[in-house]
């Protein structure tokens, strides 16, 4: 005979195991699918096929490669090895600049060609974004 | 000169640490207190060094002395003197010394207050927040010595970072760092508080006042990072879901979950165990913050400069605290059952309970939504990065059943109430509330479904809070920040909701419809400032049967170092922000023009503040009453 307050813990235990399972699935699955991962341009190049998910793409802004029009701003993100075209129509962090870091945000539509959803720039002159490093320094 | 005064009153400052460690130990030991006096001197001996420490690097930063690297790196003569000053800690070693007075300060403030408590607890205390203190000095002075010399000594320093030239980010950093530094006070104290066996409401009444402070604090330097970020990043938005503010906001869900138990603990006596465990989790996540943002690790675009071996350094250390921390709880914790008062499933501290269940939850969402990058690079060597969705999908939802149990919670009655209180009455308030949230969402032509449910619960909960307001059996201080906490919320889902925003690249003279409003940029004009050049807009927004509204947005070039920043020209009225910003384009005669429409933006800021008050008001309550 199962008393009234061990059935009472029994049901709360079973109910937090069973919400907790199911918000560790719940976490697990968003997580699958709002990740953003990181590719340099030479990583685009290697891929062996092309994702429709939304990814990052980083390295150094090309010298003389910023090109300004009244809708969008095209540039070359480059790590030295390879270089991806970028078209972005939006507004541009202030240290958006030639031979400085960046980072962006948005899909690929070939191997040598990205359309930017958002351009992301560093608060720090000196600061270089550890995944901008790395994609530089393995050139 | 300045620097060697300062870096040995530091190391000074270690040698009190270990003499009042090992007096309290012993006094603790044998149960003497004739060391008493001689602490409360070393005490406030250790205070005055680290002051005087502190002072020594202020006055290196205002009087421009170039021979102290840390000003070389972070400060110049044409700076404004309020930025000289600020500009001690916004750099990584003044700020870790800012901690440090913070933490000194507060262990005095501890031990003048504390008078009426047990010797032992409070010799306890002294420990702890001593072992805290020796680290953080010795951090300070192997990893991150803010007195190293230069020689030759330059002429003119590097200057500080033009983005952090800012008032709201000047008085960010020590807002904050009361609020991280509050909480140690309260691992310590809990700590103590487990050893010595004395984990009861005397205790909670007690600790009651660092909780409300801490809070305080962290919800107001949250608050100014998040202003500084909506008006000076230009990003149009006020969270970025970014690593380096999900780990202010971790330690805040466990801050306002702790918040609420200690309430439980002062007036029932009970949850003891669980109190215990929140205030070590607010502390270790409050170390951790600094960790994740000055060791690099991170993957944020906030993150500044920073060096490897401190991260290590701070890991290790909080490594060690966290493992003495479950020692202790394991060792000395007493089984609840046996001094605990029970309390029945529909009462005030289930409600309670039920808070915390939603701030863990928020708080789990966030956590692994900041630390799952970190794992996987060092797993799989794969580089993410965890978006905006993740965060509001995960927590959004459950804002509805929480919304509904916080219109019901505040009214319950301590240890058994009944259901009777969701009657008729309510149930047609619910009905109310969910048309006339639906009349707003489909008029406005949103198509979201989900918003009528959270706007009608949200509605809901501000009718429920501004009810509360006329029950007398509930506490003025809770009144006000339950009403603040649900304009908080409405406001930032409408915001959320009916924000536009408008982006385009102008020249002088371009002319753009957006919506029903025409944007015209008229001029541009050139001044010069002390320690900055300007481009000043001219912009007019014109609406059909409006007068028209005039910005002035600029572009700052600072001198030193180079960089430019861009100035947004906000329009707030009590309904929506009108905001303009717009940016240089690599010296292109096009520049780059955000407008953005936001609803009740200024709301947010209002009732975060009146949110703080509250707690405010609690604390002062309490004092009267002692």
């Amino acid at each position: 005979m199962i008393g009234k307050k061990v059935k009472l813990r029994i049901t709360f235990l079973l109910l937090s195991f069973v919400s907790l399972i199911l918000i560790v699935y719940l976490i697990i699955k968003s997580l699958e699918e709002n990740v953003v991962y990181f590719k340099s341009p030479t990583e685009i190049k290697n891929l062996k096929e092309l994702t429709k998910k939304k990814v990052r793409v980083g390295g150094m802004v090309k010298k003389d490669s910023i090109k300004v029009n009244s809708d969008e701003i095209n540039f070359v993100i480059t790590d030295f090895k390879n270089d991806i075209k970028v078209v972005y129509s939006g507004i541009v962090p202030n240290l958006f600049e030639e031979e400085k870091g960046v980072v962006a945000e948005g899909f690929i539509q070939d191997r040598k060609f990205f359309i930017a959803k958002k351009i992301l720039a560093k608060h720090d002159e000196n600061y270089m974004p550890p995944e901008v490093e790395k994609a530089v320094r393995n050139k | 000169m300045l620097s060697h005064l300062g870096f040995y009153s530091l190391v000074f400052s270690i040698f009190f640490s270990v003499c009042i460690i090992f007096l309290s130990s012993r006094s603790v030991y044998n149960k003497v207190s004739k060391n008493v006096n001689i602490i409360y001197s070393l005490i406030f001996l250790q205070l005055f060094f680290v002051v005087f420490s502190f002072s020594c690097l202020v006055t290196a930063f205002l009087i421009s002395d170039f021979s102290n690297i840390t000003v070389y790196n972070n400060s110049h003569t044409t700076k404004p003197i309020f930025y000289k000053f600020s500009g001690v800690w916004g750099n990584h070693e003044g700020s870790l010394l800012l901690w440090l007075l913070v933490l000194t300060f507060f262990l005095f403030l501890f031990f003048v207050n504390s008078k009426k408590q047990d010797l032992k607890y409070k010799l306890l205390t002294v420990i702890f927040q001593e072992i805290i203190i020796l680290g953080f000095l010795l951090f300070i002075i192997i990893t991150s010595n803010p007195f190293y010399y230069l020689n030759p000594i330059p002429k003119e320093g590097l200057g500080l970072n033009p983005i952090l030239q800012d008032p709201a980010l000047a008085i960010h950093p020590p807002i904050l760092y009361l609020g991280y530094v509050g909480s140690s006070l309260i691992f310590s104290s809990s700590l103590a508080a487990t050893v010595n066996k004395s984990v009861n409401s005397n205790w909670a009444k007690d600790v009651k006042i660092w909780v409300f402070a801490s809070w305080i604090f962290l919800t107001l330097g949250i608050m100014l990072g998040s202003v500084w970020a909506y008006y000076e990043l230009g990003w149009g938005g006020f969270w970025f879901w970014d690593p380096v503010e999900n780990v202010s906001l971790m330690p805040w869900f466990c801050l306002t979950a702790l918040l609420h138990t200690i309430l439980v603990l002062e007036k029932r006596n009970s949850l003891k165990n669980w109190t215990i465990i929140l205030s070590i989790a607010t502390f270790s996540l409050s170390m951790s913050g600094t960790f994740l943002v000055r060791s690099g690790i991170l993957n944020s675009i906030h993150t500044f400069a920073n060096d490897p071996s401190r991260g290590l350094f701070i890991l290790v250390f909080l490594f060690f605290l966290i493992v003495l921390a479950i020692i202790i709880f394991f060792l000395f914790t007493e089984d609840e059952k046996n001094t605990s008062k029970g309390f029945f499933l529909i009462s005030k501290e289930s409600a309670v309970l039920i808070n915390n269940w939603f701030m863990m939850y928020f708080l789990s969402v966030v956590l692994i939504g900041t630390v799952y990058p970190i794992f996987l690079e060092v797993f799989t060597d794969e580089k993410i990065s965890v978006g905006a969705p993740f965060f509001q999908k995960l927590m959004i939802p459950f804002l509805i059943p929480f919304f509904i149990f916080m219109s019901f919670g505040p009214r319950l009655k301590w240890i058994k109430d009944s259901l009777k209180k969701l009657n008729y009455y309510q149930i047609t308030i619910f009905i109310i509330t969910l048309s006339a949230s639906y009349l707003i969402v489909k008029y406005s032509g949103v198509k979201y479904l989900f918003s009528v449910l959270l706007i009608s619960t949200s509605l809901f909960l501000v009718y429920n809070s501004l009810r509360d307001i006329l029950i007398k059996s509930i506490q003025f201080p809770q009144k006000i920040s339950h009403f603040a906490f649900s304009i908080l919320i409405l406001s930032i889902l409408i915001n959320g909701i009916y924000s536009k925003e408008f982006n385009s690249n102008m020249k002088v003279g371009d002319e753009i419809v957006f919506m029903d409003k025409k944007i015209k940029f008229k001029s541009i004009n050139f001044e010069e400032e002390v320690n900055y050049k300007l481009l000043k807009g001219n912009f007019e927004v014109s609406e059909k049967g409006k007068s028209a509204m005039v910005f002035n947005p600029e572009i700052r070039i600072y001198n030193q170092p180079v960089i430019s920043t861009s100035e947004a020209d906000i329009k707030t009225n009590l309904f929506n922000d009108n905001f303009i910003v717009f940016t240089l384009i690599q010296e292109s005669e096009i520049f780059n023009v955000r407008y953005q429409h936001k609803p009740f933006m200024v709301w947010i800021w209002i009732s975060i503040v009146l949110l703080a008050f509250g707690g405010a008001f609690a604390i002062f309550k309490n004092e009267k009453k002692n």
